[in-house]
C-alpha cells in the first residue's frame, strides 16, 4: 500500500470524483449537442422518429436561417440559369429560390449591442457605487443598499406594463437605448452587491499607499484598485451579460422591429414555411456563441488570484 | 526636509479617542523615534502626519505649513506602512517606480531605472526587479516597502514599525543603513517602533506616548536615564525596569509610593551580608548576559550579572539599591 498525504484525496476517490464530474457534464451537455446536430440535419431528419443519431450533415438550417425563400414551380426552375453558391443549390433541391436575406443577421447584432451595451453600463455605474459604498461613509448607506437589492426582490415582468406605458410616453420603445436602460437598470443591483464585496476585499492600505505616493484618489482607484478587481469585474459582467443576452419577455413586450433581440426573433421561424427546426437550432447555436466566447475570455481573470498575499493579515 | 508639528490634535474612531490634545515638535531633520504600548496612538500619530486620517482637532504643519486639510500627495510625505501595502499586480521595479510616476512628480525613464537600481541594490532586491511583488518572501517585501519610499526626497519619512519582521541579521544591517541614510540626506524620520534597540541606535529624538497623550520627548539617553514617569521608565531597557514598593528597602522620599530598579541599580551581595536578603529564583543564560531572577520579600526582581556566574536556584544572597528612581502612586516621578 502506497502513502498518500492526508489532505489529499486518494487516487480512488479521485477517479470516482472525476467520473462523477464527467458524467454530469455529459447529461447537462445533452441538450447542447442535440441543438448542435439538429442545426446540421435536414427538416426531415430533424423530425425522425426514432430519432436519428447518425443522418448526413447538411448547411439547409443555416441557409434558411439567414435567407427568405420564394417557393416556383419546376418549369420556373428549369428556366433560371444554374444556381451560383452553395446556399442557392440547397434552396433549389427544395423547389425554392432565395428571395433576400432574413432578419436573423440584424436581430442578432441587436442582441450584441443591447447585451454589451447594457453589461457595460451596469459594470460602469456599478463599480463606482461599489467603490464609494465599500469606501466613503455614506449616510444612510445600508438603507440604500437595502433599497438597491430590493430592486431586484420582485420578478421584474411584474412592472412589465407601467414600463411598456412608459417607455411609449418617453419613446423608448423598440430603441437600442431603451433595451439598454431596462437592461442596466435590473442588472444594476446585482452589480452593485457582487462588486462591493470584491472591492470590500481589497486592503485600504494599497489605495492609502498610492495616496501617500502623490496620487489622487481617482488615480489610485483606477490604477491600484481597479486591476485587483479585475476578477470580480469579469464574473460581474458575466452574470450581467448572460441575463441581458437570454431576456425574452421584455424583448417581446418592448421590441418588434429595429430593436428587436435575438430571443423573440428566433421561434418566429416557426410557422414561415412549416416547422423549421433545423434553422431553428442553427440560430440558437448561433445564439450560444457569444456568451460562450465572452466566458472563455474572461476565464483568465476568474482564476487568478492576484491579490493574494501582498498584504501581511 | 521640514519640522512637522502638531498642535493640540484629537482624532477619535466612535467613543474610542486614538490621540487626545497631542502637542508634538519633531524638528527639522530629526530622527524621532515614538514608542509606546499597543494601542497608545502610534499609528494614528503617523497616519496624522501623512493626511490619511483628519484630526477632529488642532492642527498639523509641516515646514511651518498648515497641511490641516492637505491630502497626502500634496503633503509631500513617504510612508512605509507596518502591512507591507505593496501593489500585488505590479512586479517590484514597478511598485519602486510607482512614487516617481506619479502625476506630482514626472520622474524621466532613464531618471528611474537609476533610482530604482541604486535603491534595489542599497536593500539588496536587485535581483527581485522583475517578480511579482507577492512573490517574496516577507523579509523581501519589507525592503520593497522601504525602498518605495526611498525612492523619494520628500519632506517627511514616516515608518510604522518597517524592520519588525526581518531577521535579526538584516535588521541589524537595515538599522545601520536607516541611519547612514538619514545622515546622508539630513531628512526628517518620524519612526514607529517597539524595539528599543532601534529606538536607542538611530534614534535623535524619543518620543513616548500613553494612551493618546505624549508622556514624554527627550533624546534617547535622557528617556532613559531621566524618565518622568514610571511608565515612560518601563518603555526602554532590557530587562524592564522593576518597579517595587518603596518601602521595601527601607525609607524613601517623601510621596514615594514605588521604587523603579533598572538591573544596574541593583547591588547584589553574595555573601548575602549588606541589604535586604533575597532568594535567587531562576538563572537564564543569554550567552553575553546572565539574567538572574530573584525573590525579595515576595516580590519578583530581575537583574543582570556576570556571564559565568556560579550562583544557583535556591541560592540565599542581599540586595540593595544604588541611585533607583523614585514615583509617587500616580506614578509620577520624584525627585
Amino acid at each position: 500500500m502506497s502513502a498518500h498525504s492526508v489532505t489529499e484525496p486518494s487516487p480512488g476517490r479521485k477517479r470516482v470524483a472525476a467520473a462523477l464530474v464527467v458524467a454530469y457534464a455529459l447529461i447537462t451537455l445533452l441538450p447542447l449537442m442535440w441543438i448542435f446536430a439538429t442545426g446540421f440535419k435536414s427538416p426531415p431528419d430533424s423530425i425522425a422518429y426514432p430519432p436519428k443519431i447518425a443522418f448526413e450533415p447538411t448547411l439547409e438550417g443555416y441557409v434558411n436561417l439567414f435567407t427568405t425563400r420564394t417557393r416556383v414551380t419546376p418549369e420556373q426552375l428549369q428556366a433560371l440559369p444554374p444556381p451560383d453558391g452553395l446556399a442557392e443549390t440547397i434552396v433549389r433541391n427544395r423547389d425554392m429560390v432565395i428571395a433576400g436575406p432574413s432578419k436573423f443577421g440584424e436581430r442578432f447584432m441587436n442582441s450584441v449591442i443591447i447585451g454589451f451595451g447594457s453589461t457595460f453600463l451596469s459594470i460602469f455605474l456599478g463599480t463606482l457605487a461599489a467603490y464609494a459604498f465599500s469606501r466613503f461613509r455614506i449616510p444612510l448607506s445600508d438603507d440604500l443598499l437595502f433599497f438597491i437589492l430590493s430592486t431586484r426582490m420582485m420578478p421584474p415582468i411584474a412592472v412589465a406594463i407601467p414600463i411598456f406605458l412608459m417607455y411609449r410616453t418617453l419613446g423608448l420603445s423598440d430603441t437600442h437605448l431603451g433595451m439598454i436602460l431596462l437592461y442596466t437598470a435590473v442588472n444594476i443591483s446585482l452589480a452593485v452587491w457582487l462588486l462591493k464585496g470584491f472591492i470590500d476585499e481589497i486592503p485600504r492600505e494599497y489605495e492609502e499607499a498610492a495616496l501617500i505616493d502623490g496620487y489622487t484618489r481617482f488615480q489610485a482607484f483606477v490604477k491600484v484598485v481597479l486591476p485587483q478587481a479585475a476578477t470580480g469585474i469579469a464574473s460581474t459582467a458575466i452574470f450581467c451579460l448572460i441575463f441581458a443576452w437570454n431576456e425574452y419577455a421584455f424583448a417581446v413586450l418592448l421590441t418588434s422591429g429595429t430593436a428587436q433581440t435575438a430571443p423573440p426573433f428566433i421561434p418566429t421561424i416557426i410557422g414561415v414555411g412549416g416547422q423549421d427546426w433545423p434553422a431553428v437550432a442553427a440560430g440558437a447555436t448561433l445564439f450560444l456563441l457569444p456568451v460562450l466566447v465572452f466566458t472563455v475570455l474572461l476565464r483568465k481573470h476568474l482564476l487568478r488570484g492576484i491579490t493574494f498575499g501582498a498584504v501581511r493579515k | 526636509m521640514a519640522e512637522v508639528a502638531l498642535k493640540g490634535v484629537t482624532k477619535r474612531f466612535g467613543a474610542v479617542s486614538a490621540v487626545a490634545g497631542m502637542d508634538l515638535t519633531v524638528p527639522d531633520g530629526a530622527f524621532m523615534v515614538v514608542l509606546g504600548p499597543t494601542g497608545a496612538g502610534k499609528t494614528t500619530t503617523l497616519r496624522l502626519v501623512a493626511g490619511l486620517e483628519r484630526p477632529d482637532a488642532g492642527e498639523v504643519f509641516i515646514g511651518g505649513r498648515r497641511v490641516t486639510d492637505e491630502t497626502p500627495a500634496e503633503r509631500d510625505v513617504a510612508m512605509v506602512f507596518q502591512q507591507y501595502s505593496l501593489y500585488p499586480h505590479l512586479t517590484v521595479r514597478e511598485n519602486l517606480a510607482f512614487p516617481l510616476k506619479s502625476p506630482l512628480l514626472r520622474t524621466p525613464p532613464a531618471e528611474i531605472a537609476r533610482i530604482v537600481g541604486e535603491t534595489a541594490e542599497m536593500l539588496r532586491i536587485g535581483h527581485k526587479l522583475d517578480n511579482r511583488a507577492t512573490r517574496l518572501s516577507g523579509g523581501e517585501m519589507q525592503r520593497v516597502s522601504i525602498g518605495r519610499a526611498l525612492v523619494r526626497r520628500p519632506a517627511v519619512y514616516l515608518m510604522d514599525e518597517p524592520l519588525s519582521s526581518l531577521d535579526a541579521k538584516l535588521r541589524a544591517d537595515l538599522r545601520v543603513e536607516l541611519k547612514r541614510i538619514h545622515a546622508e540626506i539630513a531628512a526628517t524620520l518620524i519612526y514607529v517602533t517597539h524595539d528599543q534597540t532601534e529606538a536607542m541606535t538611530m534614534a535623535t529624538h524619543v518620543g513616548v506616548l500613553e494612551a493618546g497623550r505624549l508622556a514624554q520627548v527627550g533624546g534617547p539617553r535622557e528617556i532613559y536615564e531621566n524618565p518622568v514617569s514610571a511608565h515612560v521608565a518601563a518603555r526602554l531597557g532590557q530587562p524592564r525596569i522593576n518597579l517595587l514598593p518603596a518601602t521595601l528597602f527601607g525609607h524613601g522620599p517623601d510621596r514615594a509610593a514605588t521604587i523603579g530598579l533598572r538591573p544596574e541599580h541593583v547591588a547584589l551581595d553574595p555573601g548575602g551580608a549588606e541589604g535586604a536578603p533575597a532568594v535567587v529564583t531562576r538563572v537564564e543564560r543569554l550567552g553575553d548576559q546572565t539574567r538572574l531572577h530573584l525573590d525579595v520579600a515576595g516580590h519578583a526582581l530581575v537583574t543582570l550579572t556576570d556571564p559565568h556566574t556560579d550562583l544557583k536556584t535556591g541560592r540565599a544572597v542581599a540586595v540593595r539599591p544604588r541611585d533607583p528612581l523614585w514615583f509617587d502612586a500616580a506614578g509620577a516621578r520624584v525627585t
